[in-house]
């Protein structure tokens, strides 16, 4: 367990060295910093100037080394916009964005395991036609627009819901439903195949056999060991929505770090932009580190392999 | 005799099969009937559509719809708020949608295939690189990234392409590994070895017709994945740039007239769900109807 424990982190690293590389190199593609940072009506002077100070004339490897150096160090720049540091200012946006995170993967796991188990306890069902018709229904509803209806019918119509802002827990409903419902087809889906596997299994027989009663069977005996890949789907789900959540948070003007990568892309931000992309790429390493092992602590064949 | 027998008759059995297959499969033949038709009418959108999708006339902005009391059939889906026809835009927008969702799983299929093809079957550093390769561009927010680079090149059709393909990879890298790992460790690939085939040989006649069915799901989950991504972009204003009328720029249009005019982003969002949930149904028809295996 040490040694893969140490493989998986080295990996790990090698990964977000990587991708601190690419999230740096992306934003240097085409554009001129100095000039965007300049403005439009700067004279040449001026963004010579801003090159020299900002240091845009050396080598992007010397620069490179420079901006990893400091952001080991949790210095990510200084904002273009704002004029203040970028790690505070993703710091005092970051909570919003976990809370909502959080709340979508709940919502989801709340919404799936329950009818991928249903589902699965009675295969082509009422309820197993009904589950993957949700999920196939889910799966092709595009998030965006997801949020106008819902904005139309809830706020508007029925004066349910707040439509934007992030004061009140009510105006986290929506936009946790948004985030939520994306990631639950994937997880109903694995939730079901799981079980069957599992239901179809000797212990299983054998634990009915023994006159358990049925619901000990179903949940000791076989959710706990169809849950697992469950688990680190889940995670990576979670992940993913973090990144997700700059559709959701724009829409709703939830101020949360998406609404901030949006604005921060409109408004040529670069710091900000590449720090929201570090962040957002470290969070996913760390979570699917984790939930590898867990993975391989729970299964012991993962391990050796 | 008995042989060239059992050679013309077996694939006819299998053509058999694979018919009653596709007969059987609601949701496959429902998913093909709207693809096609949406084919249909981006081809032929110029005799389709009523109206010059981008001529304006400012004297009918905001007409509604046909079912609506103040509706009129010279306009059966309305006019936005520059007094353009509803209709004929959204005409338009089936070309760009699936413009965007062939050409970008175009390019992250070759990509991806290729990729996942040597990692499968050379195994080893290869696949070391390979697998790393996956794993960096899976810790990248896909949105976030594309909305950076769209920003910083500047939208166009093109850039939306290229961007959504070069991002878009991952599943096809992933699947394409692990089918040809099956397909490696087959005797007929030991065989076709051991006949002396070349390695470009073997991949092109032995592994690539048995991975191909895999390969065809994948395509159609990602261009089901491009099409949502880039309505998401030029709905947050950098994907597909205005005047052209994509269904994701449509809603954005509608958006500010949602309260009043709902039907703005009602009749584009609809078509952008019905085309996704279609190209859906049928890439999971294909793989039921290849691999019933594989359904769960």
């Amino acid at each position: 367990m040490i040694y893969y424990t140490l493989k998986r982190l080295g990996l790990a690293l090698l990964v977000a060295l990587t991708v601190s590389f690419i999230s740096f190199g992306l934003l240097y593609l085409s554009s001129d910093p100095a000039i965007a940072m300049a403005g439009e009506t700067a004279s040449d002077a001026d963004i010579e100037a801003i090159r020299k100070l900002y240091g845009f004339d050396r080598p992007i490897l010397v620069q490179y080394l420079d901006w990893l150096q400091r952001a080991l160090s949790g210095d990510l720049g200084k904002s273009y916009y704002f004029r203040t540091d970028v790690s505070a200012l993703i710091g005092e946006r970051l909570p919003t964005t976990m809370t909502l995170g959080v709340c979508a993967i709940t919502f989801a796991i709340v919404l799936s395991v329950p009818l991928g188990v249903a589902a699965a306890i009675r295969p082509n069902s009422l309820i197993d036609r009904l589950a993957l018709f949700l999920s196939v229904m889910g799966q092709a509803l595009p998030s965006f627009w997801f949020a106008l209806m819902l904005i139309v019918f809830l706020s508007v119509n029925l004066r349910l819901l707040p439509t934007s802002g992030s004061d009140t827990w009510l105006h986290f409903v929506m936009p946790t439903v948004v985030l939520g419902y994306y990631a639950a087809p994937a997880i109903m889906r694995l939730t079901r195949t799981g079980m069957l596997e599992v239901l179809s299994t000797d212990y299983i027989r054998t634990a009915r056999a023994k006159g358990l009663r049925p619901w000990v069977v179903l949940f000791k005996h076989a959710l706990r060991n169809a849950i697992i890949p469950v688990v680190s789907l889940a995670a990576v789900q979670f992940g993913f929505m973090l990144g997700g959540s700059i559709v959701v948070e724009t829409i709703f003007a939830l101020h949360g770090a998406g609404f901030l990568a949006w604005e921060s892309i409109t408004r040529n931000d670069l710091p900000t932009v590449q720090g929201l992309i570090l962040v957002f790429s470290l969070f996913y390493i760390v979570l699917t580190f984790f939930a590898d092992l867990l993975n391989a602590w729970l299964d012991p064949r993962i391990r050796i392999n | 005799m008995a042989t060239s027998d059992s050679q013309t008759s077996a694939p006819n059995k299998g053509f058999d099969l694979l018919r009653r297959r596709v007969r059987g499969h609601q949701g496959m033949i429902i998913g093909s009937v709207i693809v096609v038709s949406v084919l249909l009418i981006a081809l032929l959108a110029p005799l389709l559509a009523p109206h010059d999708p981008y001529q304006q006339d400012l004297l009918k902005r905001l007409v509604p719809p046909v079912w609506d009391s103040r509706g009129s059939w010279e306009h059966v889906l309305g006019t936005d708020h520059l007094g353009r026809d509803y209709l004929s835009r959204l005409i338009y927008g089936a070309r760009i949608s699936l413009l965007i969702g062939i050409g970008a799983a175009l390019i992250s299929g070759i990509i991806g295939t290729i990729m996942g093809v040597m990692a499968g079957y050379f195994g080893g550093r290869v696949d070391m690189i390979v697998t790393f390769m996956i794993t960096v561009r899976l810790s990248m927010p896909v949105v976030l990234v594309a909305l950076a680079v769209v920003a910083i090149v500047g939208g166009s059709l093109q850039v939306v392409i290229a961007v959504l393909g070069l991002l878009l990879w991952d599943r096809f890298a992933v699947v394409m590994r692990s089918s040809t790992l099956q397909i490696r460790s087959m005797d007929y690939v030991a065989a076709a070895r051991a006949v002396g085939c070349s390695t470009s040989r073997v991949l092109m006649t032995e592994v690539m017709p048995n991975v191909v069915n895999n390969l065809i799901v994948i395509t159609t989950i990602e261009i089901a994945h491009a099409i949502i991504l880039e309505a998401a972009l030029s709905f947050l204003g950098l994907g597909v740039q205005p005047p052209m009328p994509s269904w994701g720029l449509m809603v954005s249009e509608g958006k500010d007239m949602m309260l009043f005019e709902p039907w703005l982003i009602t009749i584009p969002g609809v078509a952008l769900f019905l085309l996704v949930l279609a190209i859906n149904l049928m890439g999971d028809g294909v793989r039921d109807i290849t691999a019933p295996e594989n359904r769960n």
